[in-house]
């Protein structure tokens, strides 16, 4: 039989603001613990919470992106459970009318065609604070720092049709937010936490099967592997005539498998109810056009101009807009340059990328500016280096040897472009090659080619080769 | 509604409260008068009645994006049962 | 000293009658000789308040200050208060001490008043009785066997016995008004939002509000004028400018349209009670108001509705107290799950338990609609009652309890007949309207309430109307055989 996935993410980013949620703390990372928990993320008695401004733009900046509805009326509800990196006994969230309703994303699948995926809603809750199960004499360390974070819980529908797909749809929203400037998506550090809901079904059923639940996955890699683990696991267990367990599962990267958590899942019973501590969350027009006009162009419509106006692929314009700071590289390359789209795609895909994945360096820290890139890359152009010798330069440049002038002039690797100088070499080659030469006269014409790469060599690499190739012909052609 | 023994230990798990065991029949008692009595309730016609969550009828207020709230740790734990290194300790928490 | 009211000891500390500190010394002399017949106290701040008064003299020495440097006040022991004990009466939190005050407190303070300590209340503020408590009931100071109400009972105690001429209350369901009423004192809740809930120990949210209570309205007003205002440490705290009370005691009522709600003078009230009541309204009638008999005809539902809705909120306000960060943990937990039932199972009175299990129940997955949802709509019924009568009257008037002080134990046996014991009060909560308790006379020598209820923001309106009315009379005056 034939099996189809249904899978569906929940992903959970972290708002990039300054204060918590619904407190004054600070939501700084890696403060020491407890050091950044007030009395109100501890729950203690008689405190109460107040919405965040921020957190409230940055959702309904998220709604807009994604041509979502943006509620008029949210309202916060209480998510009652006992958890001891839950100070409160409940986490405030939002249940039965959330913020942002009914939008939509468009993923580019592997064979170039695009697919649009659904998104549920994206609500407005407090993250929880961590546990660290190290030794203390047997028992678990609360540190509370993170609570009261403020989270974008962002549900899609159940549109994901295979591994693939969750992370095309995964690594949009990554892209969205960081566009958004809501959330840095740093995986390490949990600011973008992926959980996935999968199932198999016959392929044609059109009934869901039992699902399970995938949690806590931080980075795409996992997503793919857990989920590519856990469609085959179902399928087996469907095959073999056994029946999927809904339930919560847990993936081990190092073991690459997902087994189930060892929790009472089933008596869960959240008791949601509206939060009396809060009131009605009401967004007016003005106030949400106000956040429109705030947005920046996103990556879709970005992707769409490159196509357009600088004539990039798809493919490049895709690679070139999934974080907006590259995008944001391209574009003053392209500037400087003054066109010659792409040629700067390629070196900001090559070599840029490759010098900055080596020694793991964010575009932004990057010690070879968009400018000085646009130098190099004109040097190109003008022939003033080849194609080769300019990746020496590049990586003359990314060890601060100064800009590409300066290397091209410091390391000798200017082209040779003076016609007389090649003529010269191309008579030095052909008197020390009689034999070949008589051949090509004779009618050996593949030898073009031995006489192309001798005048190269003898110029150590510097001579134009486009010139080389034009004089030699023109040489050979009228001596014969 | 009646609760039963039951009943009323699932809901005293579901809100983590150790009921002694000799002392569930007079919860099981006090819990179903009251929920016999709240059960009034039922008669009253509320067809198409808006449901009222609080008895302000405003919107939430926001609160400036700043940071406040200063470091108070050691004031806060000086009040807990059990810290180490700056943690709230809890037995062991299986996941 | 002690005889004197809130008002009448401002003006002699201003005067230099007395100084603050004589005025300390003497009610601190009072609670040590006194309180061990009410147990009104929880816990007594002699030494801050003797720094507290030290201070107020001072100030009114230069002749600074405000209308309450100096004078004593009591805090019912669910505000919390900075460094001193906040108990909220409960095993759970009897060692806790705050890092905080609680709006109202730090409002009180920057007003001068001198904190003399913390009130006995029932646990988490949950009764009518003041039998809850982990400190013990309190006792009524009319009759020591007989309960003052309840969930303030200790602020209205330690007023109606002098042992402090005012007092901070809460109110959820009645928490301020019935025990007034069964005391023999005034007390006010205020609109829902007038009042800063911060640093107010949680029952129930949407229901809570602080208020103050003393022996006449012109205290109350004066303690109001305090206490009230915009806090932005709470979302539900209304910006609004808080009016001047104390000047709006002296307008005279002739034209006020006083309505009588029948559903309130029916079965179940005392005919003692109810008789007081009359009388209280004829002398408003004598003063030019005008009363006709009106209908909340949804009266009945407000005591079913609100023990849906108190006790859902209260299951998800006390799911904090669990062992972890602060207050009672049990010994030796073997395990997480342990840790919560323990501490929890030991830490709350047989009451709050009840609460939160009805509270979890009527929210849990199947009953929400028939409990929690359905309690909202009749919530909604409720209000709407109320919006329809003061379209035709000003102020609403009535018994605030159906019966005087009850014997110690005498409804514990059945949660229901205590619930009932808030049959007036609790429908105002549940629209968030104000309202005032103010004694009008006596039933076999135990104080009567009346209670007024006022529409929206108009706490003004009820101060003024009770302060006419105790300008025609000397109930308020009455003092409890033993307490002279």
């Amino acid at each position: 039989m034939e099996w189809e996935a249904v899978i569906g993410l929940e992903i959970h980013a972290q708002l990039a603001t300054r204060s918590k949620i619904f407190s004054g703390a600070s939501t700084a990372y890696g403060a020491e613990p407890n050091t950044q928990a007030c009395a109100i993320d501890l729950g203690l008695p008689g405190v109460l919470p107040v919405l965040n401004e921020a957190a409230v733009r940055m959702a309904v900046k998220f709604g807009l992106a994604i041509g979502a509805e943006v509620a008029r009326r949210s309202v916060f509800a209480r998510k009652n459970y006992f958890y001891p990196d839950l100070p409160k006994g409940y986490q405030i969230s939002q249940y039965e009318l959330p913020i942002v309703r009914a939008g939509r994303v468009t993923i580019q699948l592997d064979d170039g065609a695009e697919k649009e995926i659904g998104v549920t809603r994206a609500h407005l809750e407090e993250d929880a604070g961590k546990s660290l199960h190290e030794d203390f004499h047997g028992m678990t360390g609360i540190d509370l720092n993170r609570a009261g974070t403020p989270l974008l819980e962002i549900v899609s529908e159940p549109d994901l049709r295979s591994p693939r797909e969750a992370v095309a749809y995964a690594r949009k929203i990554h892209t969205l937010v960081r566009y958004l400037e809501i959330c840095d998506g740093n995986m390490q550090e949990g600011s973008f936490r992926i959980d996935a809901n999968v199932s198999v079904r016959p392929r044609g059923e059109s009934a869901f099967g039992t699902r399970t639940e995938i949690k806590n996955l931080n980075s795409f890699r996992f997503l793919e592997r857990a989920l590519a683990y856990e469609i085959e696991r179902q399928i087996e267990v469907l095959e073999s005539g056994g029946s999927v367990v809904q339930e919560t599962r847990l993936y081990d990267p190092d073991r690459n498998e997902t087994r189930p958590m060892r929790t009472k899942e089933e008596a869960n019973d959240y008791r949601y109810f509206p939060d009396p501590d809060l009131l009605p969350l009401v967004l007016d027009e003005a106030w949400i056009e106000q956040v429109r006009a705030e947005l920046p162009e996103l990556p879709d419509a970005r992707r769409a101009r490159f196509m357009a106006e600088h004539g990039l692929p798809a493919y490049d314009a895709t690679v070139i807009t999934a974080a907006r700071e590259v995008a944001d590289y391209y574009e003053a390359v392209v500037a400087a340059v003054g066109g010659e789209a792409k040629l700067c795609a390629n070196w900001v895909m090559g070599e840029l990328a490759g010098a900055l994945n080596r020694d793991g360096i964010e575009i932004t820290a990057s010690p070879v500016g968009p400018e000085a890139l646009a130098g190099l890359l004109r040097r190109i152009l003008d022939g003033t280096v080849s194609g080769r010798a300019a990746k020496e330069v590049f990586e003359a440049m990314w060890a601060g040897e100064g800009d590409a002038d300066a290397v091209i002039e410091a390391r000798g690797l200017r082209q040779i472009s003076d016609a007389g100088a090649i003529e010269r070499l191309i008579d030095e080659v052909l008197a020390a090659h009689p034999e070949q030469l008589a051949q090509y006269r004779a009618g050996k014409e593949k030898l073009f080619g031995f006489f192309v790469g001798q005048v190269m060599k003898a110029s150590k690499g510097k001579a134009n080769p486009r010139q080389v190739n034009e004089l030699l012909r023109r040489r050979l052609d009228a001596e014969g | 509604m009646t609760l039963g023994p039951e009943e009323v230990r699932r809901i005293a798990w579901l809100a983590r409260v150790a009921i002694r065991e000799e002392d569930v029949p007079e919860y099981a008692r006090h819990l179903s008068r009251i929920l016999e009595f709240v059960e009034q309730m039922a008669a009253a016609d509320t067809e198409g009645v808006e449901p009222m969550a609080h008895p302000l009828d405003l919107p939430q207020r926001l609160r400036p994006d700043e940071v406040t709230e200063t470091d108070q740790r050691e004031r806060f734990q000086a009040i807990a049962p059990q810290v180490e290194r700056g943690l709230y300790l809890v037995p062991k928490v299986i996941e | 000293m002690h005889e004197r009211t809130i008002a009448e000891l401002a003006h002699g500390l201003r005067a230099g009658e007395y100084t603050s500190v004589e005025l300390v010394e003497a009610l601190l002399r009072r609670i040590e000789d006194l309180d061990g017949r009410l147990n009104s106290f929880i816990t007594v701040t002699a030494e801050q308040a003797l720094a507290q008064a030290r201070a107020a003299d001072q100030r009114l020495r230069r002749g600074g200050g405000g209308p309450l440097t100096g004078v004593p006040i009591a805090h019912k022991d669910i505000f919390c208060t900075d460094g001193v004990r906040t108990s909220c009466a409960s095993r759970m939190l009897a060692g806790f001490v705050a890092p905080y005050d609680a709006t109202v407190v730090e409002r009180l303070k920057a007003a001068g008043a001198v904190m003399l300590g913390k009130t006995n209340m029932d646990e988490f503020a949950m009764g009518s009785s003041n039998e809850t408590s982990w400190y013990g009931p309190v006792r009524n100071p009319w009759d020591t066997g007989r309960v003052p109400g309840g969930s303030s009972g200790g602020s209205a105690a330690a007023v109606a016995a002098r042992l402090v001429p005012g007092a901070t209350g809460t109110d959820t369901g009645g928490s301020i008004r019935q025990p007034a009423a069964l005391t023999g004192i005034t007390g006010l809740k205020p609109t829902y939002g007038r009042v800063s809930r911060w640093g107010m120990i949680a029952f129930a949210s949407s229901l809570d509000q602080g208020g103050p209570m003393a022996r006449t309205a012109e205290d109350v007003a004066l303690l109001l004028g305090a206490m009230a205002g915009f806090d932005p440490r709470d979302s539900t705290s209304v910006d609004r400018p808080v009016p001047d009370y104390a000047q709006a005691l002296v307008r005279p009522i002739r034209g006020l349209r006083v309505g009588l709600p029948r559903e309130y003078f029916g079965e179940g009230l005392d005919p003692a009670v109810r008789a007081a009541v009359e009388d209280a309204v004829r002398v408003l009638e004598s003063q030019g108001a005008e009363v006709r008999e009106i209908g909340l005809p949804n009266t009945p539902l407000a005591v079913p509705a609100y023990y849906v809705v108190a006790p859902a909120e209260a299951s998800s306000n006390l799911a904090r107290y669990d062992g972890v960060r602060y207050g009672y943990r049990c010994e030796d937990p073997k395990d997480l799950e342990d840790l919560y039932m323990r501490t929890r199972g030991e830490g709350f009175g047989a009451e709050v338990k009840r609460r939160i299990l009805i509270g979890t129940y009527t929210l849990s997955a199947g009953y929400y609609d028939a409990y929690y949802l359905k309690a909202q709509k009749v919530r909604r019924l409720i209000r709407d009652d109320f919006a329809r009568a003061f379209e035709q009257v000003d102020v609403i008037a009535g018994p605030t309890s159906p019966t005087t002080a009850f014997r110690l134990g005498e409804r514990l046996d059945d949660p229901v007949t205590m619930y009932l014991s808030d049959v007036y009060t609790i429908a105002v909560n549940l629209a968030g309207l104000p309202a005032i308790s103010i004694p009008v006379g006596f039933a076999a020598g135990l104080p009567v309430g009346m209670q007024l209820i006022g529409n929206y923001f108009e706490e003004g309106l009820l101060l003024n109307v009770a302060h006419q009315y105790q300008l025609a009379t000397d109930w308020h005056r009455a003092v409890p055989p033993g307490f002279e």
